[in-house]
């Protein structure tokens, strides 16, 4: 690996002055698991690491306030995977978390990095989208609050300004019962990452919000709130003319080694049908909220 | 560049205190400036988990971490699971049932089934597959090794 100088400021001032002054030369490290790949390859070559693991503001922790659920940006997926909160109203967000990597990966992987990595294999981001995340960022001019579906541009690219990091993902509690299912497709079971990952979300007043990556530069995020795609009853053809119009985005690379594209958008509407009805099921099952 | 920050780590139990570079991982610092080199060095990407070690309390690739992170932490290796020189339970499985075949993954699995046994102290082979995901045996004994975690797991009271 080259050589690079190594920050472990304990205040949030400090990390933000040192990202806002190098810029690109900077670098953040939480959990490590993709930003050390890419100091070894040499495809990053910052002058300076910055940890953030010892800023207060980031520190890991899940808790709810004020009608929201707050993660830390410094919070594992295992705890995210693990935790009673998350399991019990989002459910989909835990089944995601609990398939990133393997157990190493998912001891030191952070939720707020697989964000800001912003792959769009990322098998968080669909469920995040699905439940509204707000993406908190800290910089130079203060607090910002955005919206998740803002913050993605493409791979590796969000819309964080120069001196911003992120310090917490919020969740709204949901205002309505909702059932929401995260599915994946990979070559093999276990540590692989994603040619489709696909979450869906329906609540009891029939919306049904579905959110997709690994079929183009970034995760996207559609709503239906005709009813259709929510109702046990309607014949699947129709929900699938609603699914081919949400989909009409999904723009596979033809260069990827993990799947083609003609696969990944087959497969795209077989796990479109697969989680709406599980949604469905885990709303009749009573929910969450 | 700067370089040499002192780092203090409790490895195996014993306090450890060494100047290691920021760029440095903390499989680099264990097997060459701790001499401990059961750790492995595999594929460096953090795929087969051959330098698998349990960092305050969890198994992480020793590769994707950084030696400086580490610094205060507390770090068990495969070198810290025997006894007085006998081997453990979970050691001595793996040897009954044949689950080291050319052992260069052993060390790495042996730390997933450590860390698996104190969550799970009677593991289902589902949950040993789910444990030692992060792990692979190119000699193909995931049978053998999952007999012999799940048989560590009998033997423990």
């Amino acid at each position: 690996m080259r050589a690079f100088s190594y920050a472990r400021p304990e205040r949030l001032a400090e990390a933000v002055d040192l990202l806002h002054t190098l810029g690109a030369d900077a670098r953040i490290l939480a959990g490590g698991t993709d930003l050390i790949l890419r100091l070894r390859d040499g495809t990053l070559t910052p002058r300076l690491v910055i940890d953030v693991k010892r800023i207060p503001e980031l520190r890991p922790g899940i808790r709810e306030e004020r009608g929201r659920l707050v993660i830390g940006a410094t919070t594992v997926m295992t705890d995210v995977a693990a935790h009673p909160l998350v399991r019990q109203t989002f459910q989909a967000l835990a089944d995601a978390a609990a398939v990133v990597g393997a157990v190493q990966i998912r001891n030191r992987a952070t939720l707020a990095g697989n964000i800001c990595n912003a792959s769009p294999a990322a098998d968080t981001s669909p469920p995040l989208l699905v439940y509204g995340a707000v993406v908190v960022a800290e910089g130079p001019g203060g607090t910002r609050r955005l919206p998740l579906d803002e913050f993605f541009v493409r791979s590796g690219v969000t819309t964080l300004q120069r001196g911003e990091l992120v310090s917490a993902i919020e969740l709204p509690m949901p205002g309505r019962r909702m059932g929401a299912v995260h599915l994946r497709r990979t070559r093999r079971r276990g540590h692989d990452l994603a040619s489709v990952t696909l979450c869906c979300g329906v609540d009891q007043a029939g919306v049904t919000r579905l959110a997709y990556g690994s079929v183009g530069p970034r995760p996207l995020l559609r709503t239906d709130d005709t009813g259709i795609l929510a109702d046990p009853h309607r014949p699947e053809g129709e929900k699938l003319a609603i699914l081919e119009r949400m989909f009409a985005e999904a723009s596979p690379s033809k260069k990827s080694m993990r799947a083609s594209p003609e696969y990944r958008l087959a497969m795209l509407r077989v796990m479109g049908l697969r989680a709406v009805r599980g949604a469905i099921e885990r709303l009749t099952q009573g929910g969450a909220r | 560049m700067s370089n040499g920050i002192p780092i203090h780590i409790r490895v195996n139990g014993q306090e450890r205190s060494v100047e290691v570079a920021p760029h440095h991982t903390l499989l680099e610092v264990l097997r060459d400036d701790l001499h401990l080199t059961g750790t492995k060095e595999c594929c460096l990407v953090g795929e087969c988990g051959a330098c698998t070690v349990i960092l305050n309390g969890r198994t992480v690739d020793s590769c994707l971490v950084l030696a400086v992170e580490a610094d205060g932490a507390e770090v068990m290796t495969v070198e810290g699971l025997s006894r007085d020189g006998r081997l453990s339970p979970l050691q001595q499985a793996f040897l009954d049932k044949g689950a080291v075949q050319c052992g260069f993954c052993t060390p790495g699995v042996l730390m997933s089934a450590h860390a698996l046994l104190g969550e799970h102290p009677h593991p289902s082979v589902e949950e040993v597959q789910d444990g030692l995901a992060g792990n692979l045996c190119r000699c193909a004994c995931y049978q053998q090794i999952a007999e012999a975690i799940r048989a560590a797991g009998e033997r423990e009271p």
